[in-house]
């Protein structure tokens, strides 16, 4: 994979997993509107869910989750898409917006600098203080140690 | 003759307006909100999700406030929606070894790299109810302490190393693309891809209670819980516009690895044998469950003898099915006014054959003692 590609593949990932009313926050400190149409409007459908036997074996379904994609074109004819679990369509949308204007290098480093790197920061921060919240319950084991040695 | 019988149709939509009223309960209490119920009720939510077959909390909260809290019913909405909805085909296989841990345990070793650690458990409270939460009691926060660095490795690669137990599992068809259950007909003998599948969504009640018989005897299989995690991991699909796989977003699994004691057979040496346990949420119970039917039903593969409920796949696939069973059991409900009169005949006649054979034997006793 390709370094742009990973770029773009790391970007789409974290506006997956990012939560609607704080990506729409970011997407306003742009103040842009820019023009575009939808070849494909937002839409719900579902997922086959793997996992592998034993943790690490050969593949198996598991149950389905439900996703919803976008696919939008600017008037620079840049085409952008979106994935993500859930039933948002203005995720997806606006998602699919911010793929397509980061085809485009200025407004990528501009996306990723208001858009991209506070919502990854936010998310790990959760990520930080969960895995810490876990770690407060390890078991310390400590030996009694009783009679005479 | 087809007597075609209409009506109902008013009683039938008063008893869903009464529903609709019953269902909200007394005004002066407030409405449950949805995010109440994933916050509050996030168990309930997962086992509707897992057995539902479908991961979206917010679907599964609907169909909890719809179905007034019955699992089964909600289980049932989820599953009749999700019908409704276009595939866009399935994930890549999320990996459970890059998970974020919310709680790592196992019973097979005390001190294991990445260490036990308790997460938010049911476990060592002493189930005595709390007069606290009568009200609105604030909650604390938790605790934290800086999390180890490193990888928490696999309990299954730790015994692997000594070469004492099997690999991690083969689906029994060696083609590469796993079957669906959803999309064709089960057939028996099942692979263990689909076992696994059935399995996942089975209903947890029925899953319990054959594990338990596993170990009460029936199907005996000298279990260790070798590790149980549960926490979130990443969902990647390949997306043909773009050509490459994305994330699309996490889901929390429980994962339970089960470890057998196994004699080996004309087959296979004697070594650790493993069940497999993967449910959406945290559903610590129904993937041990889970783990414990899963070693059961490979009896076959591993030339044991079939003895008991748990082993016959026939039996427990087709059964572990609440939204199948529920509706088989509850049809009986449904009017079968004609069914009934044609037994009601059968049975008049019936009686009426047996005490003219009755009469009959009686005479011939009075004559014979005349």
């Amino acid at each position: 994979m390709g370094d742009l590609q990973s770029i773009r593949r790391n970007r789409l990932a974290v506006l997956a997993m990012s939560d609607t009313s704080e990506l729409v926050k970011c997407w306003k400190t742009l103040g842009v509107d820019p023009e575009f149409t939808m070849p494909r409007a937002p839409q719900t459908g579902i997922v086959g869910l793997r996992g592998r036997i034993g943790g690490g074996g050969d593949a198996f379904n598991f149950g389905e989750a439900t996703v919803t994609r976008a696919t939008v074109k600017l008037a620079s004819g840049s085409i952008g898409h979106a994935y993500a679990l859930g039933r948002d369509h203005t995720k997806a949308k606006l998602s699919a917006i911010i793929d397509a204007l980061c085809l485009d290098d200025d407004w990528s480093a501009r996306i990723e600098d208001n858009i991209i790197t506070p919502l990854r920061n936010q998310i790990e921060s959760r990520d930080e203080r969960r895995a810490a919240e876990t770690a407060a319950t390890k078991v310390d084991f400590f030996t009694m140690v009783r009679g005479e040695d | 003759m087809y007597v075609a019988v209409k009506g109902g149709e008013t009683a039938i939509n008063n008893a869903h307006k009464l529903l609709a009223d019953r269902r909200r309960g007394d005004r002066d209490v407030a409405a449950l909100t949805l995010s109440q119920i994933k916050e509050q009720l996030s168990l309930a939510v997962d086992r509707v999700m897992a057995e539902g077959s479908l991961y979206d909390r917010d679907l599964a909260a609907l169909s909890i406030k719809q179905a007034r809290g019955d699992i089964i019913e909600a289980v049932f909405l989820l599953r009749a929606y999700r019908t409704t909805l276009p595939r866009f085909g399935y994930s890549l296989p999320v990996d459970t070894g890059e998970m974020k841990i919310e709680r790592r345990i196992s019973a097979t070793y005390k001190d294991l790299p990445g260490g036990q650690m308790l997460g938010p458990t049911f476990d060592y409270t002493h189930r005595l109810l709390d007069p606290e939460l009568v009200e609105d009691e604030a909650a604390g926060e938790p605790e934290t302490r800086e999390p180890d660095a490193g990888h928490t490795q696999r309990v299954s690669y730790i015994l692997a190393n000594e070469g004492l137990i099997e690999g991690d599992g083969k689906n029994g068809h060696g083609a590469e693309v796993p079957g669906d259950i959803t999309r064709t007909p089960t057939e028996f003998p099942m692979n263990r891809d689909e076992r696994l599948q059935s399995l996942s969504r089975g209903d947890e009640g029925f899953l319990l209670s054959l594990a338990y018989s596993t170990q009460r005897g029936y199907a005996r299989s000298h279990p260790f819980v070798g590790e149980i995690r549960i926490g979130e991991v990443d969902v990647e699909i390949e997306v043909p516009e773009l050509g490459f796989s994305v994330p699309v977003g996490r889901v929390q699994v429980t994962e339970c690895q089960m470890v057998n004691q196994f004699q080996g057979s004309a087959k296979v040496p004697p070594q650790f044998t493993r069940g497999y346990g993967l449910v959406f949420g945290q559903l610590e119970r129904k993937a041990m469950a889970m783990s414990l039917c899963d070693r059961a039903l490979r009896a076959r593969e591993l030339g044991e003898d079939i003895v008991a409920p748990a082993q016959d796949e026939e039996f427990v696939i087709a059964h572990a099915d609440n939204v199948q069973a529920t509706g088989f059991v509850e049809h009986l409900k449904l009017p079968h006014y004609v069914d009934f009169q044609a037994e009601l005949g059968i049975v008049r006649q019936m009686r009426r054959e047996y005490a003219e054979r009755n009469d009959a034997v009686s005479e011939m006793i009075k004559e014979a003692a005349e």
